[in-house]
């Protein structure tokens, strides 16, 4: 990596904006898994095993998966964000597993949303 | 008789109500996240980065990332730099509020070549963890914060201290500043300014008095964690007695957007004396737990009730604990209180680092001031005699009182012990250890008086104050003492109370907790 200068930071984020846009990365899914301690000891890195199994075996390229910090919201750990392409994001609660998988079925690729596992829907484009 | 149906009608009638809140949630329509309380009601500053991937520089970047830093290196003076701080009123955020312009300008004013920039991330109290949810969030923040304070001074070197309970964060921490190395926003000539900065991550080895500024300090040292008097205050004679500005981690998430937006802007936010906005670990008896970031001036009751969702069914609220270890509690008579230093200290609590523990009608009030001296006590680094004796003898005291061994004389000594060590302590770990007792004496004297003189605990919390028989007027026969007991020393039938054999009891309160109709005693 360069050494960056002032411009070079401003450009580099106008790029990295540009790029994180669902459309242009070639990506029509954006899954975001709430890892800080909290989510990991809720039982987050199990979500996030069942998540990455679900995605292998669906074969599908255009899922983008973030691992981030903690949600906010630690009494409703595990969290799973999902943010389909031109649709607002569903901020899933209290996951495992299993419900990780049906969610995955459900959202990810059938598009429905499952109402009793969530918690919120975010409007900005994810 | 009639009593107990009502009873065990209500808990019917409670549970077709939960059902039919299964249904709702079933046919719900999901709120959006601003129209969720919880998240509606806070204001984002610390913590508005924390969805991206903390362990992509680019992602930081992508959220104006690094772009106070580059103001702050290309176009500011240090007192510019300073002037912005002061004006933004930005206070410590580590607990005392001590104003971060001013804290700066000593430092800067400091004669020396060698000068230091720290970051506090030695979080210790029980039941906070906001600086280790920012640090594994946004870990970036930390690293900017850290750039701008040492232009500010004049520093080229920085360490992190951060316990090492925490590795996740010290493992976002290290990518974080390799990334920005390589970017070269850390090392030389930082954006071709000619500007220094090298940081590294030192690990605390687990002492809660190393969160004290001048402990922290000889820990880094390579000497052992204990206090030193002051003055010399550390921004003329900290690390290795160079000048140095020590700052808690969400201070220094702070700064780089108070440099991208002004001072101006962030000190519009907050009350007259309190600037900006203060994250809340919230915890305890409460339905959302978790981390909540209001503007300054925002009351209790706001954060409890209508963030945290209250106190969950059947419990009632009793007090909250702010600041740990060296803060107090505040009963339900000041909940309206606003958070602000000056608010919060006049009620005989502190603001604190950000700890907030919500406590029901099952809380001892002396049980948990024992826990927080027992907390003292084991923390206290034993330089000071007043640290070391006087808690010690605090601590012996509540025992007897929650053994029920209290005697008349029992509160005028903690109170004299308090006021002793209070102004003879070293540093701040004894100077304020007896917070807790002096704050549940102002609110629940009474609670002491009935353990002492009726060797009575009104929560229902001290196991030696408590005979373990079951009222069977009160008892609605439900048996869940009877499932729940691990030694099978409850004997039940259906329809009949539950009776309790002592000589299998081992007092584990069990019982006692989980009994609805509150019929143990």
């Amino acid at each position: 990596m360069a050494r960056l200068t002032a411009d070079g930071l401003l450009k580099l984020k106008e790029k990295v904006k540009n790029e994180n846009a669902l459309s242009k990365d070639g990506y029509t899914v954006k899954i975001t898994v709430h890892l800080g301690t909290c989510g990991i000891a809720a039982g987050g890195d199990v979500v996030y095993e069942a998540l990455k199994e679900e995605i292998e075996e669906s074969k599908r390229d255009d899922i983008k998966v973030v691992i981030s910090g903690c949600a906010g919201m630690c009494s409703s750990e595990p969290n799973v964000t999902i943010g389909r392409i031109g649709e607002d994001a569903v901020i899933y609660r209290d996951l495992d597993a299993e419900k990780m998988r049906k969610i995955f079925q459900g959202h990810v690729l059938g598009g429905e949303i499952l109402n009793e596992y969530a918690m919120a829907r975010i409007k900005e484009p994810v | 008789m009639s009593e107990n149906n009502s009873k065990a009608e209500e808990i019917v009638e409670e549970k077709a109500e939960e059902e039919e809140q299964e249904k709702k949630k079933e046919e719900k329509v999901i709120p959006y996240l601003e129209d969720v309380p919880f998240f509606g009601l806070q204001k984002l500053i610390v913590l508005k980065n924390k969805g991206i991937d903390p362990e992509l520089i680019d992602e930081y970047i992508a959220k104006d990332g690094y772009q106070a830093a580059a103001k702050a290196l290309l176009e500011m003076t240090p007192e510019e730099i300073i002037a912005e701080m002061k004006t933004s009123g930005l206070r410590g955020r580590g607990g005392a509020g001590f104003p971060t312009g001013l804290k700066w300008e000593f430092a800067n004013k400091s004669e020396g070549d060698i000068k230091y920039v720290l970051c506090n991330a030695d979080e210790g109290d029980p039941g906070a963890f906001m600086d280790r949810s920012v640090l594994e969030a946004d870990p970036h923040a930390i690293l900017e914060g850290m750039i701008i304070a040492a232009k500010a001074v004049g520093a080229h070197q920085g360490y992190i201290y951060c316990r090492a309970e925490y590795p996740l964060a010290i493992k976002r921490l290290n990518i974080a500043i390799s990334q920005a190395t390589e970017y070269g926003l850390l090392g030389n000539d930082i954006f071709g300014s000619g500007f220094d900065f090298h940081l590294e991550i030192y690990q605390g080895a687990g002492a809660f008095v190393c969160g004290e500024e001048t402990a922290l300090m000889h820990s880094i040292e390579g000497k052992r964690g204990m206090p030193r008097p002051r003055p010399p205050f550390p921004a003329h004679q900290g690390l290795w007695k160079k000048p140095t500005v020590l700052n808690n981690v969400e201070t220094y998430a702070n700064v780089p957007q108070i440099i991208f937006n002004g001072g101006k802007w962030y000190a519009g936010i907050g009350t007259e004396t309190s600037k900006g906005t203060k994250v809340f670990a919230l915890t305890g008896t409460v339905k959302n737990i978790g981390l909540v970031e209001v503007p300054m001036g925002t009351s209790l009751r706001t954060i409890i009730f209508d963030i945290g969702g209250g106190v969950p069914k059947k419990k009632k609220f009793k007090a909250v604990q702010l600041g740990g270890p060296s803060g107090g509690c505040v009963s339900e008579e000041f909940i309206d209180t606003p958070v602000d230093y000056e608010s919060i200290a006049k009620v005989g609590a502190i603001m604190g680092s950000g700890g907030m523990i919500v406590m029901d009608n099952q809380t001892c009030m002396v049980d948990m001031a024992r826990f927080f001296m027992d907390f003292v006590q084991d923390e206290s680094c034993g330089k000071c005699t007043p640290c070391r004796e006087g808690t010690r003898h605090m601590l012996q005291i509540l025992e007897k009182i929650t053994r029920g061994e209290g005697e008349p004389g029992d509160i005028d000594t903690l109170e004299e012990l308090s006021e002793v060590i209070k102004d003879a302590a070293l540093c701040g770990l004894g100077q304020t250890g007896p917070n807790p007792v002096l704050s549940t004496l102002q609110y629940f004297r009474d609670e002491y008086e009935a353990h002492i003189f009726e060797k009575r605990c009104p929560a229902k919390r001290c196991p030696a104050l408590l005979e373990f028989e079951v009222d069977e007027e009160k008892c609605i026969k439900c048996g869940i003492c009877f499932k729940r007991c691990p030694t099978e020393a409850i004997t039940w039938e259906k329809k009949q109370p539950a009776k309790i054999d002592k000589d299998k009891c081992i007092k584990c309160m069990t019982c006692i907790t989980n009994c609805p109709s509150d019929a143990i005693f």
